[in-house]
């Protein structure tokens, strides 16, 4: 395998189970808990660390996966006292665990290879390097790490994917049928907390929070259905990784932060032009809305006056706009609006509707 | 003794001691209106979605003037909040996924532009990564008298704006009907967190100034009710932590300022939410005792009146 393919691999099994397990995050709005995690396990690593003094022991994991579970915790027992809420909550708790675990490492750890930026920003074009012989073949030890991780993820919202609907939209509904909530979402962070271990070695810890974030709530802006949201994290995950990858080869950059920014501009294009949903869609449907409601506000200002005797005065030419209160260049646009689509007519100095405008009328009302 | 001697005579060990504490400060007083308006970690996306402006300010000018970098990232920290408002306001995306969201792609941008940057010839450019993960024994006396000059800033802006926060950050709505421009002071307090943000991090880093924007802030909100006094308070704990850190870390070998700081601030808010009055757990669990033991007597009283009527007694 060439090191593009095993990096492109990597990066694919990295934003998949980054991202199967992202979505029920942005659905529960828990994407700062990602974050805080991310940045937490670095204890789990150095506490794990100084019990085997080994840097390559899955131990590591094992550790880093409890302290992403005690972040948790530690957040939801602070905020359940309800003396704090919850966004300063998180930001108390992972803050002091952090700091913690770079103290340790600055005070006892200094001479070895566990330094805080490698955590931060990893990077991915070592990947290929760094590999293990099994079964006679030398494998890339991150493409195995995250394929294995990401085997888990999948089986586990496959698995547990009624649970996990039910008790994120409805953590009640989901404790009266027996399906133990809690259990499933503490399951559901220590996976979080695993696939940031085994991914902050590629991506860095910041990036894991774009691969667990960004694609899903880009599916979440085309989507409404939890099945199509995480297909499309999956294909929006992979294909960006794919892009970032060879733009990054192409401009000599860094591979994971291009794969992030492409996340990034993937999001914007989808929420600029999204049909339904998207910024200029919505955009244009406001704008339209208010003119079609403009002209039916004149028509019915014009159809209660005709053959009335203030209707020389309430719909003449030139008074009509004073009693319609409107801007006079927001007045002459409807007006012109209007006459164009035949609605109303002129007769003698009068405003009339026609029948058209009649026709129109009846079927909006 | 020692360490009081350290403080008058060294310099250095001063400006240090000095930057720390204006920063708890100045973040701390800064730190309350975002708490309160649940906005806490709107600090922590802005200090790391930063990274992209400092590298583009430094491409452009080719010089690692600090000013001009700390421009480039308020800038970009300015757009982030811009961003983080739009798809808020027009998707059904929540403000957290919307911040974690912004927060790690800008960054990513940010590495993108480190790598470009790592490529060209030219040695200057070392130490701007430095920049956004800081260290606070770096503090200069440059960087003391800007944090200085921004915090009295800062404060006379809040003192003379001081209705209009008010009523902003606990009703907006309420704000608007009485004819506040509720969205252009939501937006300027936003500002002034970002610049807050951005003169923080340099010196103390994304994770420390993150902590200082929040926890002086929940720490002060324990002990009081009232705004005036908790801004006060979350400043005097803010710069308590900032000085008291930098102490520590200082006259013990190995430890690095930033991480000692947030320890001790995060000490100061368990405190706090153990032992304030009137909100504390511990005040809590005391009361609900005597309640209990109150409540005790009240049906033990009612028992025996009961069964006093029942044996035809009249009390």
């Amino acid at each position: 395998m060439s090191a593009g393919l095993v990096i492109q691999l990597i990066a694919i099994m990295v934003a998949s189970s980054c991202s199967i397990l992202g979505a029920f995050l942005v659905l529960k709005n828990m994407a700062m808990v990602s974050d805080a995690i991310t940045h937490t396990i670095l204890l789990g690593i150095v506490i794990a660390f100084f019990i085997v003094h080994d840097l390559s022991s899955p131990f590591l994991i094992l550790g880093a996966g409890i302290v992403g579970v005690l972040t948790v915790y530690l957040v939801e027992l602070l905020h359940s006292t309800r003396l704090v809420k919850e966004d300063s909550a998180i930001g108390v708790v992972f803050p002091l665990l952090f700091s913690i675990a770079v103290i340790l490492i600055s005070k006892y750890a200094s001479n070895i290879h566990l330094d805080v930026d490698s955590v931060l920003l990893g990077e991915l074009a070592f990947a290929p390097f760094n590999t293990v012989e099994i079964f006679g073949f030398t494998i890339a030890k991150g493409l195995i790490i995250t394929f294995t991780v990401f085997v888990v993820n999948f089986l586990f919202v496959i698995i547990f994917f009624k649970e996990l609907k039910i008790s994120t939209f409805d953590k009640a509904l989901a404790a009266t049928l027996g399906m133990k909530p809690v259990l499933i979402h503490y399951m559901l962070m220590s996976l979080v907390s695993v696939t940031s271990v085994a991914s902050f070695e590629a991506v860095g810890s910041i990036l894991v929070v774009a691969f667990m974030i960004g694609p899903p709530i880009t599916a979440y802006l085309i989507t409404s259905n939890l099945k199509i949201m995480l297909f499309l994290s999956i294909i929006l995950g992979s294909v960006s990784s794919v892009i970032g990858y060879f733009l990054a080869v192409k401009w000599d950059v860094s591979i994971a932060g291009m794969i992030s920014v492409v996340i990034g501009v993937i999001f914007i294009i989808v929420l600029t032009v999204s049909p339904k949903k998207g910024l200029i869609f919505t955009f244009y449907r406001k704008k339209n809305q208010k003119i079609e409601f403009s002209v039916k506000m004149l028509l019915i200002h014009i159809f209660n006056h005709s053959g009335t005797p203030e209707e020389k005065d309430e719909c003449g030419l030139d008074t009509m706009e004073y009693h319609l209160r409107w801007e006079k260049k927001f007045y002459n646009k409807i007006l012109e609006k209007a006459k164009e689509l035949k609605l109303i007519y002129i007769d003698n100095r009068i405003f009339k509707i026609t029948d058209k405008g009649k026709e129109f009328l009846k079927q909006k009302l | 003794m020692n360490i009081i001697h350290l403080l008058i005579s060294e310099h250095t060990f001063r400006t240090v001691a000095m930057g720390c504490m204006l920063l708890g400060s100045v973040s701390g007083i800064l730190g309350c209106f975002a708490v309160l308006r649940k906005q806490s970690l709107l600090g922590d996306a802005v200090s790391h979605a930063s990274l992209p402006g400092v590298c583009i300010a430094f491409i452009i000018t080719q010089v690692k003037n600090t000013e001009i970098l700390l421009l480039g990232a308020l800038v970009v920290g300015m757009i982030c909040i811009g961003l983080i408002q739009i798809i808020q306001n027009n998707t059904k995306i929540k403000f957290d996924s919307a911040l974690a969201f912004i927060l790690s792609v800008f960054f990513g941008l940010g590495l993108v532009f480190l790598s470009y940057l790592n490529k060209l010839p030219g040695a200057n450019k070392s130490g701007l990564n430095k920049f956004i993960f800081g260290q606070a024994s770096t503090f200069v006396e440059r960087d003391v008298k800007l944090m200085l000059y921004t915090g009295v800033i800062l404060l006379i802006i809040i003192i003379l704006l001081w209705k209009e926060f008010k009523i902003v950050v606990f009703d907006p709505d309420f704000a608007k009907t009485l004819g506040f421009p509720s969205r252009k002071i939501e937006i300027f307090i936003s500002v002034l967190l970002v610049v807050t943000v951005i003169i923080g991090i340099q010196a103390a880093g994304v994770i420390l100034i993150s902590a200082m924007i929040i926890s002086p802030g929940v720490a002060a909100r324990q002990w009081t009710d009232k705004l005036s006094i908790m801004i006060i308070l979350s400043g005097i704990f803010g710069g308590l932590a900032g000085l008291t850190g930098t102490l520590i870390s200082m006259t013990q070998s190995d430890l690095p300022t930033g991480p000692v700081i947030v320890v001790v601030i995060s000490i100061i808010v368990i405190l706090s939410i153990l032992f304030s009055p009137k909100r504390g757990i511990i005040f809590r669990i005391v009361m609900n005792k005597r309640r209990k033991k109150i409540f005790k007597e009240q049906l033990k009283n009612k028992k025996i009146k009961q069964t006093n009527v029942q044996r035809g007694l009249e009390l």
